[in-house]
């Protein structure tokens, strides 16, 4: 009788909580943690972007000043130039990462002795920091001892290029780099998307004649392309935003040779404690970013209500 | 077109065999069915013929070139899948053109061949849908079409119409016939069915466990069963089978019911049955129900069927039969009936062997 009560106790207690606000109940964190660290942010950021102010002079009040920031910058021939330098290591490097990783996949896709072991390490990049790898790449890159230049075939130290330290060179190191830490990534995706595809489809095209060419381009290509697309559209975003490489092996250097976009934004941010201007760099990358992914969202839903 | 031949193929996992031994020769324009409970090695028989498969052993003879170790694409077959197999990113007329494409076909042959095709199995509203937007049947007849678009020697079909629905089937049977008429190439075709195969085929291959029961005309495998699994897996229900004692002219049979062979049979039933003990086998429409029947049997059960009746009797303790009668005919469950086999569709079977015993001077 006693254990009755306090069953029924403890369910009417329960019960007073409706559905609706355990729901609540349960969201509530996270919408402040988001609320805290990413809305307020945004928008406090969209504000600054409009005035002149410094983070270290917190006296100074920001002082509104409309669209000079975006006037300035975007009229600023070395932003431009940056942008070009950004765009052009995207493509670059996406394009290669798409190739390698897809390649991989393939690669990887039957199973044989030691594929489980492959697999494994061929991801460890991914699972490294960044600053780490750029710390041991310039190691790898040294014209003196590494051995990255040893490989392609310079065996006398110091006969080699210096990767870092030549303007023309620089960029394709950090490519390099980049390619050789993510290209695992679209690997693992493409990976998932080609094991996904059913036997069935190679049997019916080998009924039906086809080359295995004809194969790849038919079959597994357009199965995979969803997810290869997935892939890509998480690797542009990212490398947009290259910034921990770069500062890694480089620091934007020689010159202005690697200076893309983040490593800019970064400067003017912590260094020159421009805060309202690079408020409004920032917002015009966001803008790049969102239209960039935004054409590949569009291309992915293509692709996918051809596959229904 | 062409003439499909398999001399001692046959298809091993480790020791275990999927398919024993198997001769078979498909003449040319034959509508042969392999049929057979499931895992009995049908399906991979026919695989081993598109060459999905390879033979552990044997040879396959494809129009008089040996084609054993020959990749699929290198073999003129086609083949449908009975999950259709249809490439989920291509519209159909896309799937139907594949093949063409595959080979290079120019771009006016492919448009003309893939119209005709789809004129010929009246698809041509369904063109532009992907395979995921049609029914199961719309989808076997892209498949269909896909096979046929090349116009291949031979046409390899693993259970076309299992995936389909009951009223579906039908109309698909008849379609996949009319279009074997009118092509009249060599069609394989795999079904646990019987009653697909007894209303496709020229010929039915039975196979069980790996191995050939027996090779014959729907007819034959109908009436004149090789052995004691053909009987039972052909028809439905199968062929009735009573075990019964053979001596002094007259075979006993359970609820001391005495039946003497048709003519002929005695003298084969001396020299073909092992021991004493024999099965009879007749079908349920050989039984001829009138009050002077040499057989006794009590009714089990009455199920009218529509166009008929099927009655279960039950002679002595737990040997049901079944018997087809008129669906006019009136019989209350626990009387006795009395009743005569028709003698040209009586078999009999030896117990040990579990073969049918041949007659020499007998036709079926």
């Amino acid at each position: 009788m006693q254990l009755t009560r306090t069953q029924t106790a403890r369910a009417h207690s329960r019960r007073s909580l409706t559905d609706v606000q355990i729901q609540v109940l349960f969201i509530a964190p996270t919408i402040i943690l988001l609320v805290l660290w990413n809305i307020f942010p945004l928008f406090y950021s969209l504000y600054l972007s409009f005035t002149e102010f410094s983070v270290i002079k917190p006296d100074v009040p920001p002082a509104w000043i409309g669209l000079q920031n975006y006037n300035k910058l975007l009229n600023d021939p070395r932003i431009w130039q940056y942008f070009t330098l950004t765009g052009r290591y995207v493509v670059i490097t996406v394009a290669l990462q798409a190739i390698v990783g897809f390649g991989l996949a393939l690669f990887l896709r039957e199973r044989f002795k030691g594929s489980g072991l492959i697999t494994t390490l061929i991801l460890i990049p991914i699972m490294m920091s960044p600053v780490v790898i750029g710390l041991f790449w310039k190691l790898i890159y040294n014209p003196a001892f590494g051995i990255f230049n040893y490989l392609i075939g310079y065996s006398v130290p110091n006969s080699g290029p210096d990767w870092l330290g030549e303007a023309s060179r620089a960029l394709w190191a950090i490519i390099i780099v980049d390619v050789w830490m993510w290209s695992p990534f679209v690997m693992l995706l493409c990976l998932s998307g080609l094991k996904a595809i059913p036997d069935y489809l190679y049997e019916a095209a080998a009924i039906d004649r086809a080359s295995p060419w004809f194969q790849f381009w038919r079959i597994t290509l357009p199965q995979v392309a969803p997810l290869l697309l997935i892939a890509i559209l998480f690797r542009t975003i990212e490398a947009f935003k290259t910034f921990d490489l770069v500062m890694g092996l480089t620091g934007g250097g020689p010159g202005d040779a690697t200076e893309l976009i983040a490593v800019y934004l970064y400067r003017a941010a912590f260094t020159r404690f421009t805060t309202g201007e690079s408020s409004a760099l920032a917002y015009i990358i966001l803008v790049i970013v969102i239209a960039v992914s935004n054409l590949y969202v569009r291309s992915l839903n293509r692709i996918r209500g051809e596959n229904h | 077109m062409a003439d499909i031949e398999l001399q001692q193929v046959e298809k091993r996992f480790g020791e275990q065999y999927a398919v024993r031994p198997l001769d078979l020769f498909i003449k040319n324009g034959e509508f042969v069915a392999l049929l057979g409970p499931s895992g009995c090695g049908k399906t991979t028989t026919l695989r081993m013929i598109a060459g999905l498969e390879t033979v552990s052993g044997g040879k396959i003879i494809l129009n008089g070139q040996d084609v054993t170790w020959l990749k699929p694409s290198q073999r003129d077959v086609a083949m449908v899948f009975q999950f259709f197999a249809l490439y989920p990113h291509l519209t159909a007329w896309e799937n139907i053109a594949f093949p063409l494409q595959a080979e290079g076909e120019s771009k006016e042959n492919i448009k003309r061949r893939v119209k005709e095709v789809a004129e010929l199995l009246r698809i041509e509203p369904l063109l532009k849908s992907r395979p995921g937007a049609l029914s199961s049947g719309d989808q076997q007849r892209i498949a269909l079409a896909r096979a046929l678009v090349r116009r291949p020697s031979c046409f390899l079909m693993d259970e076309p119409l299992g995936a389909l629905d009951a009223d579906f089937r039908e109309t698909m049977r008849s379609e996949i016939k009319r279009l074997h008429i009118l092509q009249n190439a060599t069609t394989v075709y795999v079904t646990h069915d019987q009653i697909e195969a007894m209303a496709m085929a020229d010929r039915i291959v039975v196979m069980s466990q790996g191995v050939v029961q027996q090779v014959g005309t729907p007819a034959e495998v109908y009436h004149a069963p090789s052995n004691l699994f053909v009987a039972q897996f052909i028809g439905s229900p199968g062929m009735n089978l009573v075990r019964g004692n053979w001596a002094d002219g007259v075979v006993t049979l359970p609820g001391d019911n005495r039946y003497t062979p048709p003519a002929g049979w005695p003298e084969a039933l001396n020299r073909g049955l092992s021991g004493s003990g024999v099965i009879v086998g007749f079908r349920p429409e050989a039984v001829n129900i009138h009050p002077n029947g040499q057989l006794a049997a009590g009714v089990y059960s009455v199920d009218l069927h529509g166009s008929y009746t099927m009655l279960v009797l039950e002679m002595g303790d737990d040997h049901s039969i079944h018997a087809r009668v008129s669906r006019d005919a009136h019989f209350t469950v626990g009387e006795t009936v009395r009743f005569d086999l028709t003698p040209s569709m009586v078999r009999f079977f030896d117990p040990k062997s579990e073969k049918a015993i041949p007659i020499i001077n007998h036709e079926s």
